[in-house]
């Protein structure tokens, strides 16, 4: 009965329908959805990057594009990695690193602690903290440089009415001891409320059951803090050091509109050291070893990352 | 311990993939450390081997 249906069926399709139904399989349907995708990944990502790799073995200079291109094999390798100044952005890039993510942890965790507790107003201050990171780190950068102004900014005023000492007198962007901080401030400032999110979600995710089993036990809250909310948030506060360790690694907007480098190159992050040999110095088979080396750092931290993630999931 | 040794014997995910990703961890102390010259140099190649083997041993069985 079904068999006759189904011929009954086909023989009353048109030939041209039929004939096209039947000539695209469901994995060929599939596929042609997904082509767009993977051809523009492969166009805008892949190729770039195996052109990178393949431009770091040699001395390509892209502002002089008629230039015979020598394979120099390891060299572009050895000069960066044996270079001082970078080796100097390196350790900037680690100083602001640690710091925004310290900052960023301890911040974050005590306000996801406090918001996670019910009061009066407590969606009003959650959407008021979680502001910042909705901004453009360009505007951030821009209002944060009139913010830090010796003479008109509100940060000096504040530190000079907290500390007593004449805001005129020291410029958080101009002085080479204070520049670092100043970058670690705002962008502390920017992405708490991220930290704080994740943070939250972690503190939401334990179930009260496990706090009034302590209650029955007689556990204080100090050691009901260490024993449990500590243990059960620990996965999540591993997966924002990491986000943010990845992203702050590629830092370069908020810093670029807030110090360019400067004062000196005492604030030039690996991103902005690296933009400035491709872009300014255009020693372009150079920068490209340089973005390797930080593409592979980047990568095998992301790795790293995707395994936490995992041991997360498994929770 | 024992059992991260067994696993490491046993060609194991879990255990070789500590191992990769302490190995990315040592590189990326070493690119970015302010102590010696030498270790810096030499991170990139620490960081490599570790993100070639995180990448290996993840298809390796649980």
């Amino acid at each position: 009965m079904l068999d006759s249906s189904a011929d009954r069926a086909v023989g009353e399709t048109p030939p041209v329908v039929s004939k096209r139904s039947r000539g695209l399989s469901d994995r060929a349907i599939a596929w042609l959805f997904v082509a767009p995708s993977i051809f523009l990944l492969l166009a805008v990502n892949i190729f770039p990057l195996i052109w990178t790799v393949r431009l770091s073995f040699t001395n390509f200079r892209v502002n002089r594009p008629n230039a015979e291109v020598q394979f120099v094999g390891l060299k572009n390798y050895i000069s960066v990695l044996t270079d001082g100044d970078i080796w100097q952005t390196m350790q900037a890039t680690a100083h602001f690193l640690i710091w925004t993510i310290v900052l960023q942890v301890l911040i974050g965790f005590a306000l996801a602690y406090l918001i996670n507790k019910k009061f009066r107003g407590n969606d009003m201050w959650t959407t008021i903290i979680v502001l910042p990171m909705m901004l453009s780190p360009a505007v951030v950068g821009n209002f944060w440089t009139f913010l830090y102004q010796p003479q008109i900014g509100l940060f000096n005023y504040a530190v000079g009415y907290l500390t007593g000492t004449d805001p005129s007198t020291f410029s958080m962007i101009g002085d080479v001891s204070l520049a670092p901080w100043a970058i670690v401030i705002v962008d502390t400032w920017m992405w708490t409320p991220f930290v704080m999110l994740i943070c939250l979600a972690g503190l939401r995710s334990i179930p009260s059951s496990i706090y009034e089993a302590a209650e029955c036990d007689r556990a204080s809250k100090w050691r009901q803090f260490w024993t449990i909310t500590i243990p059960m948030v620990l996965p999540f506060l591993m997966l924002a050091v990491l986000f943010r360790g990845i992203e702050n690694f590629k830092m370069f907007d908020l810093v670029v509109q807030l110090t360019g480098g400067g004062p000196g190159s005492i604030t030039e992050l690996t991103s902005i050291n690296l933009k400035r040999e491709a872009f300014e110095k255009w020693r372009t088979g150079y920068a490209s070893a340089y973005a390797v080396i930080l593409f592979v750092t980047v990568f095998g931290l992301a790795s790293i990352y995707v395994k936490a993630l995992n041991k997360v999931k498994q929770r | 311990m024992t059992d991260f040794i067994k696993g490491l014997r046993g060609f194991r995910r879990g255990a070789w993939e500590i191992v990769a990703s302490v190995l990315i961890a040592l590189g990326v102390f070493m690119l970015m450390q302010p102590f010696s010259l030498s270790l810096y140099s030499a991170s990139f190649i620490v960081t490599l081997v570790g993100t070639v083997m995180f990448i290996i041993v993840s298809h390796f069985p649980e």
